[in-house]
């Protein structure tokens, strides 16, 4: 969690000017270019959730996707890389922020696309179906996923065919810059869910003790065979849609009052709770704020992608045929 | 054989030879509704060949996280029509997800979207819709026009690792051909189907057998038609068609999709861009299809409709244009 804080502030710091929305003008100097979607105050979820999950264990996620794939096992300075747009990021700078990936942790992308992680779940955990294996497929997604229609055919297809698939949604309240409820009939994630007879779970997303106890029965549920599962974590996005986004259609209130709840102060206070000592939470936070300081050195060193990349990995019939 | 047992013994040779391979679509299991999936459920179970919810999204998209994941999804979106439920999956999905992610997946999925009017299916049945395809980087597009082909192509397709949009023709499944057993098309080759030496004809799919008829009756005016079925839209057989062009001197492009965009004017451009020759193009109208006989006959492409544009681009008696 820590790490995904770290990595989240020292993204955003490198953001500035990095896209002309909401308002915000272009700057030339911008380390990390483009809309970037930050977790921030959501770190828990992932937490939560990846740790009762294996290296084989496959991962799809959203446009809002680092701390999934920190969770999941991905290197940091690989990931920064990628955000910095340099060829030795994971995707060689073809994808940035919103399509992050690790596969060789299984995390099978981030998506620009809002519920498209879905059917992408559903089928990756049908291929374990089809081969017998014995690994699951943890799916998240946001609170805004559950309006479009693949939610409703990706959750139908998971429970039809029994698939080894965990549905997280990871709900931070906002669709954009949308209060999620205003766009939302009945009650939400879990009773859709529940309605298409899988069991659900609905659960304090910034709790991340509360987290990883509730996705370890879900994930021990799914690995058994039983089929999929929902786990719905309840959260807050703290910042706005995008990094330059000031979300000030939002009541100050009610983002006090949420930062109030930060995840890693519920959980530093568990774990002062449970005897350890403040020394080694302050060690764990300065661990992490190293390697990030060292990710964002490593990606300032790193070069951009040769143009020669713009032509590969794209197919091999008709490669070369570019007109 | 039938253009459909030809893919039907395609997919069932490529199962057979790889277990990596599944099929999946509304009613597979049953034979599909045009009998192209006819047994393969008795032989390979319903593990491989899976009968899927009318969820054309979830059919695509679940094919592309088979793929990610080592399979070799064939999925049927029954007609080329209802795939626009899908695009999302196949254009932003299963064409992007190896370049953006720097090559750490691969999806090796064909997806079959049958295209062309289907008597009295109106308009939301009826689309050929293959230059909206060709349009996209990542994807590769095929249009078989015979049984053989059928075969031969749909082994090339689910053999090249890439994501192939497939695309047979609605009235073309009962057409019989010989099909040689575990022949292999290669894709992006073009075939010259009948040879001629004053005006080249580019087509594909159903409209290649419609060429050929108004080649023939060219003939009966003079005029020798080479007639060169393209078979794979992308990449399309540039060589093949230029080479043909520079000889005869003029081309004209067919097809039974709407001419407006179609992929006709892509090819009639490059070749207009490097030989100085008269290019013509043949499509439909861009008119929905109609229901009624005589609204579905104006978006055919016939044989006689052929004919005419080719006389067309000689003068009516046969004589040949002077091109200077």
């Amino acid at each position: 969690m820590a790490l995904i804080r770290a990595f989240e502030n020292a993204a955003e710091a490198a953001s500035k000017g990095g896209v002309a929305a909401f308002g915000a003008a272009l700057g030339g100097a911008a380390l990390v270019r483009g809309p970037l979607h930050l977790s921030t105050g959501q770190e828990a979820v992932p937490a939560g959730v990846c740790a009762n999950l294996e290296r084989a264990d496959l991962l799809t996620s959203t446009h809002r996707g680092h701390g999934h794939t920190l969770a999941k096992g991905a290197d940091a300075t690989r990931m920064m890389c990628e955000l910095f747009g340099r060829a030795t990021g994971y995707n060689h700078g073809k994808g940035g922020s919103m399509h992050i990936a690790d596969f060789s942790v299984g995390m099978l992308g981030a998506n620009g696309v809002v519920a498209a992680g879905i059917p992408i779940a559903a089928g990756a955990a049908h291929a374990i179906r089809i081969r017998g294996g014995r690994e699951i497929v943890a799916c998240f997604f946001g609170d805004g996923a559950i309006n479009r229609g693949p939610f409703l055919e990706g959750l139908n297809w998971a429970r039809i065919y029994d698939l080894p698939v965990l549905f997280v949604c990871e709900d931070n309240r906002y669709s954009a810059t949308t209060a999620t409820e205003a766009m939302t009939g009945g009650e939400g994630a879990a009773a859709r869910a529940a309605s298409i007879g899988i069991p659900a779970t609905t659960v304090d997303g910034n709790d991340v003790v509360a987290v990883a106890e509730a996705a370890q029965d879900l994930v021990a549920a799914v690995r058994a065979g039983k089929g999929p599962r929902l786990l719905h974590a309840i959260t807050y996005r703290v910042k706005g849609h995008v990094s330059v986004d000031p979300a000030s259609y939002r009541d100050a209130t009610e983002v006090a009052r949420a930062i109030e709840q930060d995840p890693l102060l519920i959980a530093a206070a568990k774990l002062a709770a449970m005897g350890v000592p403040e020394k080694e939470i302050a060690s764990a936070d300065a661990a992490a704020a190293a390697t990030i300081a060292a990710a964002v050195s490593a990606a300032n060193a790193a070069p951009f992608p040769e143009t020669a990349l713009a032509y590969t990995d794209i197919q091999d019939t008709g490669a070369g045929r570019w007109l | 054989m039938t253009y459909a047992h030809a893919a039907v013994t395609a997919l069932a040779d490529a199962m057979r030879a790889d277990p990596a391979v599944v099929a999946m679509g509304e009613d597979v299991g049953r034979g599909g509704i045009f009998g192209q999936y006819r047994g393969l459920q008795q032989e390979f179970g319903p593990m491989r060949v899976i009968d899927t919810p009318i969820s054309e999204s979830t059919i695509m998209g679940a094919a592309v996280g088979m793929a990610l994941a080592g399979l070799k999804p064939v999925v049927e979106m029954r007609v080329a029509d209802f795939a626009l439920c899908a695009m999302d999956e196949l254009v932003n999905q299963a064409a992007k997800a190896r370049y953006m992610f720097g090559g750490q997946g691969r999806v090796p999925l064909v997806a079959r979207l049958p295209i062309g009017i289907w008597t009295a299916s109106a308009a939301q049945h009826s689309q050929s819709l293959e230059a909206w395809f060709a349009h996209i980087p990542g994807l590769v597009v095929v249009t078989p026009a015979t049984a053989a082909d059928n075969y031969a192509l749909l082994r090339a397709s689910i053999d090249s690792g890439d994501p192939v949009v497939y695309m047979e023709h609605k009235e073309l499944w009962g057409s019989e051909g010989e099909v040689a057993p575990s022949a292999r098309a290669e894709l992006g080759k073009a075939k010259v189907v009948r040879a001629g030496t004053d005006l080249t004809l580019v087509t594909w799919s159903r409209a290649v057998h419609a060429s050929i008829a108004a080649a023939d009756a060219a003939a009966k005016h003079g005029v020798s038609v080479e007639v060169i079925d393209l078979r794979t839209i992308w990449p399309w057989d540039r060589d093949a068609v230029f080479a043909s062009a520079a000889k005869t001197r003029r081309l004209l492009v067919v097809h039974e999709a709407i001419q407006a965009a179609g992929f006709g004017a892509e090819i009639a451009a490059s070749v207009a861009e490097s030989l100085a020759v008269p290019v013509a193009r043949l499509g439909g109208p861009r008119i929905p299809v109609g229901y009624a006989p005589t609204l579905e006959a104006e978006a055919r492409i016939d044989a006689a409709r052929i004919l005419a544009r080719v006389l067309e681009m000689l003068d009516g008696s046969g004589r040949k244009q002077s091109v200077a």
